[in-house]
């Protein structure tokens, strides 16, 4: 437990420290959001039947950029044998970086809810605690199989190509429950099906979290 | 020549799915509702069947791999991965055909159609990450963990039509078909596991050959030419 949170601190204390990438993230995010307008053009009814979709395409692709740079900077210069070294445990170190890559997945995603709202012009209902709970669920749902596919790829020379060839499969379910639930939030859900899709999205990420972290030590070792 | 046991199995499957494909196409009754249509199944669904059972053999394999770091686990991974492609593709291109006839369309966005075209991908993944990786230790390690993740989508694909409502067809047992389609169908499902598990074996051993080659003898420089030495 502690050196997850030692590592979660340094995650966050390098993030902290170079603040531009995560603004430069969050550019990306709203550039997208753009995108999705000007490609849908004016017809406002459907970029408001489509918000939810629009925002988790956003959060997955950003999800990529962050997850690659996050295990680079443990291989540049051998960090990660270092780490090893000093010694820090692999289920650890797994669940400090992926704690870590969900908080940043989690800051884009609520920041990107008003952005959705003005460009798409969703609306919230009152159930907008459950939207925070899907961006919660969802972007821990991107970050634990991401942390363990950008660990796997890092010292390939077309991780850029692999990591999302591999991560979009795989979290296809999370993306689709998270935008379900995204969804009826902001369209409204007549016949309550937001709670079934939401324990849908937690089943999943108690799959991924155990599963990842179990895995995640033989492939730092290898 | 030795003939080896898997190709007299492959015969076996292969004379026992042309028989039951004849069966199939020719004296079952036609589906009550779809009609000669229908009679795809004999071939869809066996392929479906033994597409995921392939998968399964990939997951114990990588497991086996991983824990014990041995070629023959090894290389199974890559021999049934290889083959669970081939009949996933068979699949998507036999529920295209019948999508055609039945939806008037090639593709749909149902949830079952989706997760198994996902699966083409998150299983070439394997295959591609094992192309470039060279070190053999590492390669073992680092496919055996994405079948591993991979398989997640197994049971997802298996569990579709419960979890959406979709246009494919629910689950179906021998109740609810009549007995004289039955007996086509398990032929034709038994005729698919033989003619697969001879692909399997024989991918199996070609691989096993060239993974032993690479284990007991990496690249290692050759002894007999002289040292370089750097100034």
């Amino acid at each position: 437990m502690k050196t997850t949170l030692d590592i979660l601190y340094k995650d966050m204390l390098i993030e902290w420290r170079a603040r531009s990438r995560t603004v430069a993230l969050l550019s990306f995010a709203y550039t997208i959001l753009l995108l999705f307008a000007f490609a849908i053009g004016p017809d406002s009814a459907a970029l408001r039947q489509h918000a939810g979709a629009y925002l988790w395409l956003g959060l997955l692709l950003c999800s990529t950029l962050l997850l690659d740079r996050s295990m680079r900077v443990e291989f540049e210069a051998g960090a990660i044998s270092k780490l090893l070294l000093v010694p820090v445990s692999a289920p650890g170190l797994f669940y400090g970086k992926a704690i870590a890559n969900s908080v940043q997945l989690w800051l884009v995603g609520l920041i990107s809810i008003p952005m959705v709202v003005v460009i798409c012009d969703a609306t919230l209902t009152e159930h907008w605690a459950w939207l925070v709970l899907t961006i919660l669920l969802g972007g821990a749902g991107l970050a634990a199989p991401g942390t363990l596919y950008s660990a796997m790829i890092a010292r390939l020379s077309g991780r850029q190509l692999l990591l999302p060839l591999m991560l979009f499969p795989l979290v296809v379910p999370v993306v689709v429950a998270a935008v379900k639930t995204t969804s009826l939030v902001m369209l409204g859900d007549p016949m309550n099906q937001a709670g079934s899709w939401l324990v849908l999205l937690g089943c999943f990420n108690l799959v991924y979290w155990s599963l990842c972290g179990v895995l995640f030590g033989r492939v730092v070792e290898a | 020549m030795k003939v080896r046991w898997e190709t007299y199995l492959g015969a076996v499957g292969f004379l026992m799915l042309l028989g039951a494909h004849y069966v199939g196409l020719f004296v079952a009754p036609p589906e009550a509702m779809m009609g000669d249509v229908g009679r795809i199944l004999y071939a869809h669904v066996p392929t479906a069947w033994i597409g995921l059972l392939t998968y399964l053999v990939s997951f114990i394999a990588a497991i086996g791999a991983m824990l014990t770091g041995k070629a023959t686990w090894d290389a199974m991974v890559e021999a049934s991965v290889e083959v669970g492609l081939l009949l996933n593709a068979l699949l998507l291109i036999q529920g295209s055909l019948w999508g055609k006839e039945t939806w008037g369309v090639y593709w749909t966005w149902d949830p079952r159609l989706t997760t198994c075209a996902i699966m083409v991908v998150a299983f070439g993944v394997v295959l591609a990450l094992r192309k470039q990786i060279d070190e053999p230790a590492r390669r073992l390690t680092i496919s055996s963990v994405a079948t591993i993740v991979a398989f997640v989508n197994v049971p997802i694909v298996y569990m579709s039509v419960k979890w959406w409502d979709g246009l494919h067809q629910n689950f179906s047992s021998p109740e609810t078909v009549d007995s004289a389609m039955v007996t086509p169908l398990r032929a034709a499902a038994f005729a698919m596991l033989f003619l697969s598990t001879a692909f399997v074996v024989r991918r199996w051993r070609i691989a096993l050959v060239q993974l032993t080659l690479e284990f007991d003898a990496p690249d290692l420089p050759d002894p007999s030419a002289p040292l370089a030495v750097e100034d």
